[in-house]
């Protein structure tokens, strides 16, 4: 059984089609990547995905399960988890409340002690651990959400430019990371520009363009198709 | 003994300014002199003090659903209001017997906090936040001022309680304990003074101990990034409608202890100066710390009612004043700005010393 299925998805904004009819099936343990030029609705489909904005017409499903009505703290129960484009940090807390806010949930006094130091060494945040989240780098911002994010051991991990003003060793180490939870059984579905990025780590990858699945396939597939170059270029406007 | 330490240490935490054996040294010598005070002044003095306590309860409301919470509630006094007129006609028409003033107490606090429920049920379920929010808690406290303001006609009655418009409704009986032999009446003196007393303390504690606790983490959490909380799996509505609920139970306390001081309560305490006051007391003091809420109240209100005396007219003006440059100066509120400055002189004087 497939983990995510999206069928005949649809979402208008106005007289504007973000959604058009998306088909996408992602399966257990999967690395995939959603790629396109600005304004393809990648983003929109996260947000429909997580319960944000709600589609127009379609089915989502999760393992098997159909949450296409379910409210976003719900699908998260569920097993979703995402990192947001801009990073979604507590700004006025310390950077040690932040994890312990995503982890209270789970564990408790002692052992949700351990828990926050064992993610702060995994994040390399432990010498910032009383700093005020709003102060971190830009980079760290970003990992100390996907911290928060990959605290809840999600099913499916969904990660919106994971790597959005990295440099190109901090998104080699991203990719890393995502490979090793990829490896300890997380599925990811990840929106990325950095073509390294995606490069490294996609099994699969998906094209979206004004709303719609423009081609599908593995990278090297999708490198050499014409049509995705030309319209990155802004040629294939139909 | 293992319980009393582990209780104690619940009350430190990220979400409260001051901790350690130097803050709660103060704190025992503050509370020693609160309990000693009566016994050097008048029941005048000791009266006008309750006067006082009574509106930290509501100020902590605004703490607590401002601050923490994030969500600028400018109609805390419509739970301040339907408390304090719950307390009067249960008590005009029960009376004071058998302890009934404490029923009453605890029904028209909740009944304040009921009402919570349902305005806050379908505010925070119908996604109204920011801006809007203020807009709507005060439309509903203006509303229930005009509301009891022409209930002056004999029709206006609940069983024995005429409600009486502008002018008010008064004479309901002082809050009564009920004692072998003679029951103590809690007159505006020392007797309330003590029982409100005991009271802010229980509430200013168990406060600490909410907002340290992991509920605290998740409200603080809302205010900081609502959809990174919602992400994180928490049902954001919920956690706000219950600040809301205990933020209004806590405006329905002042509500009746501001009753049962005066045996008084008129349409007045639910108008836009009613409603706007506390929002200063908080800001200035400092609204996202509880010590700083209660200290910045009590200044303040002392302040104000020095300003009252000497110089009426220029009160409310001062207050704006106030409000003003608390806003330019320290956004976070005086009072918590100035116990951060000290902690900071404290870490690093011990720094040196080490």
């Amino acid at each position: 059984m497939s983990l995510l299925e999206l069928r005949k998805l649809n979402k208008h904004f106005g007289g504007l089609h973000v959604t058009n009819a998306v088909d996408l099936t992602l399966e257990p343990g999967e690395i995939h990547c959603l790629i396109g030029p600005n304004g393809a609705g990648k983003s929109t489909l996260f947000r429909l995905i997580l319960g944000e904005h709600h589609p127009g017409s379609g089915e989502i499903l999760f393992a098997g399960e159909n949450i296409t009505a379910l409210k976003s703290f719900a699908r998260i129960h569920r097993g979703l988890s995402v990192k947001f484009q801009v990073p979604g940090v507590f700004k006025g807390l310390s950077v040690r409340q932040n994890l312990e806010i995503a982890l209270q949930s789970r564990h408790r006094g002692a052992e949700l002690e351990a828990e926050i130091g064992r993610l702060l060494g995994f994040l390399g945040l432990e010498s910032e651990q009383a700093q005020t989240a709003g102060n971190l780098s830009h980079g760290q911002k970003q990992w100390l959400e996907i911290g928060m994010a990959i605290s809840l051991k999600p099913r499916l991990l969904l990660l919106d430019e994971p790597t959005a003003g990295m440099s190109p060793e901090e998104t080699r180490m991203t990719g890393e990371m995502v490979q090793r939870l990829n490896a300890d059984g997380m599925t990811v579905l990840a929106i990325e520009h950095d073509m390294a990025f995606v490069r490294q780590v996609a099994q699969r990858v998906t094209v979206l363009h004004l709303g719609q699945v423009f081609a599908q396939g593995s990278i090297d597939e999708i490198v050499a198709d014409e049509r995705v170059a030309a319209i990155y270029l802004g040629q294939a406007h139909a | 003994m293992t319980g009393f330490f582990s209780l104690f240490r619940r009350l430190e935490g990220p979400q409260t300014v001051g901790r350690g054996r130097a803050f709660w040294g103060l704190f025992a010598i503050v509370l020693a002199v609160a309990l000693a005070y009566p016994l050097f002044s008048d029941g005048y003095t000791v009266g006008n003090t309750v006067y006082f306590f009574v509106w930290v309860f509501i100020a902590l409301s605004l703490c607590l659903i401002w601050g923490y919470g994030g969500s600028l509630s400018f109609g805390q006094t419509a739970f301040f209001g339907i408390a304090g007129y719950g307390y009067g006609v249960l008590t005009l028409n029960f009376g004071a017997a058998y302890g009934f003033t404490l029923v009453a107490f605890v029904a028209a606090v909740a009944i304040a906090a009921l009402f919570a429920v349902l305005l806050g049920y379908f505010m925070f379920f119908g996604r109204i936040a920011g801006v809007f929010l203020g807009i709507v808690t005060l439309a509903v406290t203006l509303m229930l001022e005009r509301f009891m303001a022409q209930t002056a006609g004999p029709e206006w009655h609940i069983g024995a309680a005429r409600l009486n418009g502008f002018n008010g409704m008064s004479a309901m009986p002082p809050l009564t304990i009920p004692w072998p032999g003679e029951p103590i009446v809690l007159f505006a003196d020392v007797g309330l003074y003590y029982f409100v007393l005991g009271l802010l303390v229980f509430v200013y504690l168990a406060l600490r101990i909410l907002m340290n606790s992991s509920f605290g983490n998740v409200i603080v959490a809302i205010r900081e990034n609502p959809e990174r909380a919602e992400m994180l799996g928490y049902d954001v509505r919920k956690y706000q409608l219950i600040t809301f609920v205990i933020g209004a139970a806590l405006a329905g306390i002042s509500g009746v202890l501001y009753t049962a001081w005066g045996q008084y309560i008129t349409p007045s305490s639910m108008g836009m100066t009613a409603a706007a006051l506390p929002l200063i007391w908080v800001a200035v003091g400092g609204r996202s710390d509880l010590t700083s809420t209660v200290v910045g109240t009590l200044v303040v209100l002392a302040a104000f009612q020095a300003l009252t005396i000497y110089g009426s007219q220029y009160a409310l003006v001062f207050m704006g004043v106030l409000l003003v440059l608390t806003v330019l100066i320290a956004p976070n509120g005086l009072v918590l700005g100035a116990m951060n400055w000290l902690g900071r002189l404290a870490a690093r004087l011990t720094q040196r010393a080490g």
